[in-house]
């Protein structure tokens, strides 16, 4: 059987799939920041909580990390309701998406806590520091520094998984396209083409990224050149 | 009149975990062969080589999973010219996937092998396949162990977005299970049990062999 592919009809439907990359965007963006910072906190009471709270926070970075992202989804989007919990498809799409992404980070994270020279701790307690000043004077920047790499990588995964959110129907790209290729009949035509703007996406990040790793920790910096600007 | 969740219905999960299974190794079997083929084509001297496979990785790793699995499904679709039942396509893609990030995975343990060592092989009287089959790949090997466990773990989770074209494995049976039970409060947790129980020795598997290789090469000192 002969199939002729029609992109005309995804072209004629661009500003919709523009509309969900868009979205697919901002919830990628709010779920980092969100999971971000929670991956902090977590970080650091995970290196110096008390052993409840270390053995909780543990046991959450490792439900997230062994259970499908799909499966917290529908968790968060059709169980939680039961007990009284209702939100949105987009809200529970980025609750979904933060805290997932907040598993993966705290591990991340404290990796680059580990990473930290102990000396440079000690010489904190010398000046009479306590934990937090630490934390926050001494360790973060470095550590943040360290795992910025395992980070940017793990945004873009963020990203792309964030296609599985259409699965509770919240109107990002894979969700606009399913519902486009259903009523054109054109599935292969619209996935490509969605799958081209992932990629475009994905590209388009990591050349973002790299620009606020320069902007953050590489200008004013010596280098063996002088000052980098 | 709704079922409750009781024992069936749980072992009816149960039983679905086993399609989770299946397809994993599938893929992870599919995936180890074409991950050893990119991984050498990635660190092959041949510069054209070394592009394709660089390509098709980067466009793996670039784009979504649940893509590539609608793609492998329409795709298949238009070749055929039929309607086919989920399993070709979803073997397809997730062969195709595992593939990609093994591929990545190896090639990282190659390269972490020091020059000195393809230099020896190279001065003994080997060929360049059997310096790779004898020497390095041997080393490789032990670096690699660890983060392919790990990916494993990758690998049965992303599984689970197979339900989304239909594919009954353990996600899609609780979908049917909450359609007749209406408790999505008790069938959901239960399914990320079974991948928790599934997954979480794989992970410590993982994390066991990678500090018993950190320390045995002496990388050991901060744990």
């Amino acid at each position: 059987m002969r199939y002729v592919f029609q992109f005309g009809i995804v072209w004629d439907h661009l500003p919709q799939l523009l509309n969900g990359a868009w979205l697919t965007v901002r919830l990628s963006v709010a779920a980092f920041l969100i999971g971000f910072a929670l991956a902090v906190v977590l970080a650091f009471f995970r290196t110096s909580g008390s052993r409840i709270v270390r053995l909780t926070i543990t046991a959450y970075v490792d439900f997230i990390r062994n259970t499908p992202f799909l499966v917290q989804l529908f968790i968060i989007y059709f169980s939680l309701p039961a007990i009284g919990i209702r939100m949105e498809a987009v809200t529970a799409a980025l609750v979904g998406m933060a805290l997932n992404f907040s598993g993966y980070a705290t591990e991340i994270v404290r990796s680059g806590i580990d990473a930290v020279p102990k000396s440079q701790i000690e010489a904190g307690y010398s000046l009479g520091f306590d934990r937090l000043q630490i934390f926050r004077h001494i360790v973060v920047f470095p550590a943040l520094r360290t795992v910025y790499p395992a980070l940017a990588s793990q945004f873009i995964l963020l990203m792309l998984g964030s296609s599985i959110v259409a699965a509770i129907s919240a109107e990002e790209l894979t969700a606009v396209t399913n519902s486009l290729q259903s009523t054109t009949f054109r599935s292969f035509e619209f996935y490509f083409v969605a799958t081209g703007m992932y990629l475009a996406m994905a590209i388009g990040a990591r050349l973002v990224l790299h620009a606020i790793y320069w902007a953050i920790f590489e200008r004013g910096r010596p280098t063996a050149h002088g000052w980098a600007r | 009149m709704s079922r409750d969740f009781e024992w069936p219905e749980l072992l009816f999960l149960v039983g679905a975990l086993r399609w989770t299974i299946l397809l994993s190794i599938v893929a992870f079997v599919g995936g180890s062969i074409g991950g050893l083929i990119l991984a050498v084509a990635r660190t092959s001297s041949y510069k054209v080589v070394r592009w394709i496979a660089q390509g098709y990785i980067g466009l793996i790793q670039g784009t979504p999973l649940l893509m590539q699995l609608f793609l492998a499904y329409y795709g298949l679709a238009v070749l055929t010219g039929l309607r086919l039942d989920p399993w070709p396509a979803v073997t397809l893609a997730f062969t195709l996937y595992a593939a990609a990030f093994l591929g990545e995975i190896w090639r990282g343990a190659i390269q972490a092998i020091p020059r000195q060592q393809w230099e020896a092989a190279a001065a003994l009287p080997l060929a360049p396949a059997a310096q790779l089959r004898y020497v390095i790949l041997p080393q490789a090997f032990r670096i690699a162990i660890p983060p392919t466990v790990g990916f494993l773990v990758q690998l049965i989770k992303g599984t689970s977005i197979a339900s989304i074209i239909g594919f009954v494995e353990l996600t899609r049976a609780g979908q049917l299970i909450v359609n007749v039970t209406f408790q999505p409060m008790i069938v959901y947790p239960a399914v990320a049990a079974l991948y928790f129980v599934l997954c979480y020795p794989i992970s410590l598997a993982a994390l066991r062999l990678e500090r018993r290789i950190d320390a045995d090469l002496g990388l050991a000192q901060r744990r």
